[in-house]
């Protein structure tokens, strides 16, 4: 049986949830604590984000252990940015060593956006390779050099991919090859222009991709009317749809409605053939995360053997 | 080409300080073609840091060589040295490093940053092309360099940060992976992106340590 309860979930055919919590700007473990205990029960498996937008924060892997600790199941992040092959491949040794059961493999942000924009970046491997590197590891036994390991990192590997990049159309190649390289599931961009998302998952169902991944779809609910116009207007490879604006700057009650949003969005993106989870990133609001999977309907979450 | 940009001329002034007699010296190669560091620059130069430096009695002079990297196009300055305590380079950091060697007991001060290999695609205005990476994939991406032109030099197509044909880092910056898609389009070559690239081989760029290139029939018999 698989060790990672999100794979067991996807393998159950169940509708898969999993939330982002990210690591705090010092090393407060109860931060992670709190903040995990916060979503407990109401997500599968929980993404730790690895210095994300390139702001220096905990690792994800200590922040991840810490997860752990208090009985979370974490899905390590792990960009390409900071690292080069040998630290990467050191790393996945030591997630799999510490009983991490999911890598999520991913380019990064430039360090051009974090609060170091003056760094060194790496980019040794891009992403597509580091899913290979990991597959290799776990499957062949062999590092990138072709050397042998004796014990095998034996985790689940995801990885992301932005339908609200473009080139569109490659889009779906480069799913495709993240699914050759070795990704088993992925998680997107957030959805918030739902009809690109339906044409990204009609090309991906054209292709058979969804039956040799599990694709979650990216949601996220947007606190106020500014920050969604920000998204809109600001944020490299995201797409907001105007009606979604629309909706946050005429509610009297905007967290109410921005979470009415994201339900209904829910709802929408489970009619979709071929998603079978949802991947939900409240950054910097993760307490809203329960009321939006009891009010989607997919609280209490399935409970698995192993448990 | 080697694209170069001169120093802050506070700067320059700040690196000279302490020496009395000082040599301008121009690059006709590459940096007089981006007008940044040739002999016109050059006789600027010395006219403004003699007036900076004018209180301090400092004298100035210039000329230009033909090329800083070729020890012997350096010899010409040979007879001229021993006026000057100090050298003010405008070639690119392979000039800095010839005159450097070529004169040993001369102190070298460099006046431009080099920037890239590169090459003018306007009037006045200049763009990075190639990395040296060691190990070209040109015909892989359609005559356009990923390692050089994506901000993150990725391999297997673009990030998700491309949109409009822009990278993530600003709407000024073109994505290369973007560029390369659209040129492999035309070309009918749209199969090359499926291919799963494997890591490069680093080492055959800077990351092995500084590099060296033999070119067989031109090393005199006896040397290796």
């Amino acid at each position: 049986m698989a060790r990672s309860k999100l794979e067991r979930i996807l393998q159950s055919g169940s509708f898969a949830v999993t939330a982002e919590v990210g690591p705090p700007k010092s090393c407060n473990a109860a931060f992670v604590r709190k903040k995990g205990n916060l979503l407990r029960g109401y997500a599968d498996a929980f993404n730790v984000t690895d210095n994300q937008t390139a702001i220096v924060r905990m690792s994800s892997i200590a922040a991840g252990i810490v997860l752990q600790q208090e009985g979370l199941e974490p899905v390590i992040q792990m960009t390409c940015r900071d690292r080069n092959r040998i630290a990467l491949q050191s790393d996945v040794l030591g997630v799999a060593a510490l009983g991490i059961p999911n890598i999520l493999c991913l380019t990064g942000d430039h360090q051009s956006f974090g609060n170091h924009p003056e760094a060194k970046n790496v980019f040794d491997l891009d992403s597509i390779q580091l899913i290979h590197t990991v597959r290799t590891m776990r499957d062949e036994g062999r590092f990138i050099c072709g050397e042998e390991m004796k014990v095998r990192p034996d985790v689940f590997i995801g990885c992301v991919e932005n339908p609200f990049a473009d080139p569109f159309p490659f889009r779906v190649t480069r799913l495709k090859k993240k699914i050759e390289a070795g990704a088993q599931f992925v998680q997107t961009q957030c959805v918030l222009e739902m009809e690109r998302f339906r044409r990204f998952m009609e090309m991906v169902c054209e292709q058979g991709l969804h039956e040799r991944a599990a694709v979650l779809a990216g949601v996220m609910p947007i606190k106020s009317a500014r920050m969604a116009r920000y998204m809109q207007k600001n944020v490299a490879g995201m797409m907001v749809a105007d009606d979604i604006c629309e909706r946050l700057e005429k509610a009297q009650d905007v967290q109410e409605e921005a979470i009415n949003i994201v339900v209904e969005q829910i709802a929408q993106i489970r009619e979709i053939p071929g998603v079978r989870g949802i991947h939900i990133m409240a950054v910097a609001w993760e307490e809203v995360v329960p009321e939006i999977v009891r009010r989607a309907g997919l609280y209490p979450r399935p409970v698995t053997e192993i448990e | 080409m080697i694209v170069g940009e001169l120093k802050p001329v506070e700067e320059i002034v700040a690196k000279v300080k302490g020496y009395s007699r000082i040599l301008v010296v121009g690059c006709g190669g590459c940096v007089t073609v981006c007008q940044t560091g040739g002999a016109r620059e050059a006789e600027t130069m010395a006219h403004l840091l003699g007036m900076a430096l004018r209180d301090l009695h400092v004298s100035l002079d210039w000329t230009c060589v033909a090329r800083q990297c070729e020890f012997e196009l350096l010899e010409e300055l040979k007879p001229r040295l021993a006026s000057f305590d100090a050298i003010l380079s405008l070639a690119c950091g392979v000039g800095v490093q010839a005159v450097a060697e070529f004169f040993p007991s001369s102190p070298v001060i460099p006046g431009l940053n080099t920037t890239f290999m590169g090459m003018p695609v306007r009037h006045g205005r200049f763009e990075e092309r190639c990395q040296a990476c060691g190990d070209c994939i040109l015909d892989l991406t359609a005559g356009i360099c990923p390692v050089a032109r994506c901000s993150k030099s990725l391999l297997n197509g673009p990030c998700g940060g491309s949109q409009n044909g822009k990278c993530e880092i600003s709407a000024e910056v073109e994505c290369a992976w973007h560029l390369i898609y659209e040129r492999l389009e035309r070309l009918g070559r749209l199969d090359n992106l499926e291919r799963l690239v494997l890591p490069k081989n680093w080492a055959k760029s800077r990351d092995g340590g500084p590099r060296r290139m033999v070119r067989e029939g031109l090393v005199p018999d006896g040397e290796e």
